[in-house]
């Protein structure tokens, strides 16, 4: 039970590492503050450090304003929200599952934010070997892809395909994090996850560049939805994660810019 | 219980009719919801269709062998069990703790233990990585897994019929000579018969069911891992009509296995 408790503690750290860099000052501290409410936000997995970072800053800049964040599989959030649950922005790390809830009416003109690319994630030391990407068809070797329902497993299905290597997976993961964690408890050996995501794990993952990555490009469009109960507010929001200081948050993480 | 009980005692007032009526209707209204919501046109062909198809084998597959293990571990439990009560306070309150504990416990995390205790870099897992053998992702961990949530439920059946059966029989075996095996075999166990189908039932669709442990544990990849529950939720990700299939299916295979099995085996035991 106590070993239980520290790896579950070591696992915490990975997760918060992103949030302990250094953050930039807002951009309108200064301005006399009128916002106030609360901002919900669906956002892909992938985003949560830097996400977390911004929304912490942004509270700070505004004392009275509660940002509420839930990450996850963007398509399984993209489903949450067409079958009602209430919030006011989408953050996805694809185009086509933003495009699933555009064509049913549900966004208000969502912008490609940020950019992303696959990389392999390896534990420490890399106990098995691995040093590319055609070390994925090996079945001595154990490893793990997002499921090609969500889209660092549709990107991963698109890397495989164009670099006509047939991988031998052994288990395909609801989101890329739980991929990630399969990967710092050294359950699998490999996994292939985005770039931003080796970053944020810290020293119990390692990454190795894919140089066909680049090939796949994921694309992070961000939307303020229709439903939204304070529109102006959660633009606002998505002004300051879209400002120069807010994409260097992103910037630091890993993400690219269109 | 005397015959000539007051009658009026037995009718339920106003108050318990509305809360028990709404209590009702929200264990019923959802399943509801989704047999009216189904695709019934397209059902045959996605009941049919191969990734449906491959995930119920493996889900009735790993059930049966999980409800197997559950058995062959859970009934000699039941009777340590059962045994405890002339046991110290201490130890007899752990086991039944031991054993509860997995029962409220969130299946994720029995997952998360099962993982740190047998996966490759856990407790037991790291030696038994060294002779060759790896749980994690494979089938095996699957029915580890649900052997790990369901058990407690044939373990607690089986001793509530031990501790209602009448054990003078098995005194009575025991003074004429029997061993304990064979009091066991040929006394105890037809005595028990009922309570262990029942929570044979109940072990057999809680592994059927079985999520939270097996997607922490045994991964997701179909064919191998890849269990109906897991298929389904996977599927609400990408085609709900899918997600929708594999629900019903879910839900007939447990209907199907609690009533036949209910009245063939358990008249009485589960009215």
């Amino acid at each position: 039970m106590k070993r239980l408790t520290v790896i579950a503690a070591a696992a915490g750290i990975v997760l918060l590492a992103g949030c302990a860099a250094p953050t930039p000052e807002a951009t309108d501290s200064t301005a006399p503050d009128t916002l106030s409410g609360t901002i919900t936000i669906l956002a892909a997995a992938s985003l949560t450090e830097s996400l977390d970072a911004l929304a912490a800053q942004f509270e700070e800049a505004h004392p009275d304003v509660d940002v509420v964040i839930a990450y996850g599989g963007s398509s399984a959030l993209a489903e949450q929200i067409i079958s009602g649950s209430p919030a006011d922005i989408f953050f996805s790390a694809n185009e086509s599952t933003m495009k699933t809830l555009t064509d049913a009416g549900l966004t208000v003109d969502p912008t490609v934010l940020l950019t992303n690319v696959l990389e392999i994630a390896v534990p420490a030391g890399n106990p098995g070997g691995v040093t590319g990407l055609a070390d994925f068809a090996n079945a001595d070797l154990t490893v793990a892809l997002c499921d090609p329902a969500v889209p660092c497993g549709s990107a991963a299905q698109k890397l495989f395909a164009a670099t006509g290597i047939t991988p031998s997976v052994d288990t395909l993961e609801e989101d890329v994090k739980a991929a990630l964690t399969k990967v710092s408890l050294g359950e699998v050996d490999a996994a292939l996850v985005y770039v931003t995501d080796v970053k944020a794990a810290g020293d119990d993952v390692e990454g190795l560049e894919v140089p066909e990555a680049a090939e796949v490009v994921n694309r992070y469009p961000i939307s303020l939805l229709a439903d939204a109960a304070d529109a102006d507010l959660a633009q606002a929001f998505i002004d300051f994660v879209s400002s120069p200081d807010g994409l260097t948050v992103f910037a630091d993480a890993g993400f690219g810019t269109p | 219980m005397p015959a000539s009980a007051p009658r009026r005692a037995r009718r339920s007032g106003p108050v318990v009719t509305v809360l028990g009526g709404v209590g009702l209707a929200l264990l019923v209204l959802p399943l509801l919801g989704l047999i009216l919501r189904a695709p019934w046109a397209e059902l045959p062909t996605l009941v049919t269709s191969a990734p449906v198809v491959q995930a119920l084998l493996l889900s009735l597959g790993t059930a049966a062998l999980s409800t197997g293990a559950c058995l062959v571990f859970g009934v000699p439990l039941a009777v340590l069990l059962s045994h405890s009560v002339h046991w110290h306070v201490v130890p007899r309150r752990l086991l039944r703790a031991a054993i509860t504990i997995p029962l409220v416990l969130p299946p994720v995390v029995g997952g998360i233990a099962l993982l740190l205790l047998l996966g490759r870099r856990g407790i037991v897992g790291q030696w038994l990585a060294e002779v060759g053998v790896t749980l994690p992702f494979t089938t095996g961990a699957v029915v580890i897994a649900q052997t790990f949530v369901a058990m407690p439920f044939l373990v607690f059946a089986v001793e509530g019929a031990l501790r209602s059966a009448d054990r003078r029989s098995e005194s009575a075996a025991a003074t004429l000579g029997a061993t304990p095996g064979q009091t066991f075999r040929l006394v105890t166990l037809p005595l028990v018969a009922p309570g262990i189908a029942a929570g044979t039932v109940l072990c057999f669709t809680r592994a059927l069911g079985e999520f939270g442990a097996t997607i922490t544990f045994a991964g997701s990849f179909p064919g191998v891992t890849r269990t109906l529950p897991i298929a389904s939720y996977l599927a609400m990700n990408s085609d709900p009509d899918v997600a929708i299939a594999l629900a019903l299916v879910l839900l007939a295979v447990s209907a199907v296995v609690l009533l036949t099995l209910r009245d063939r085996w358990l008249p009485g035991v589960v009215r």
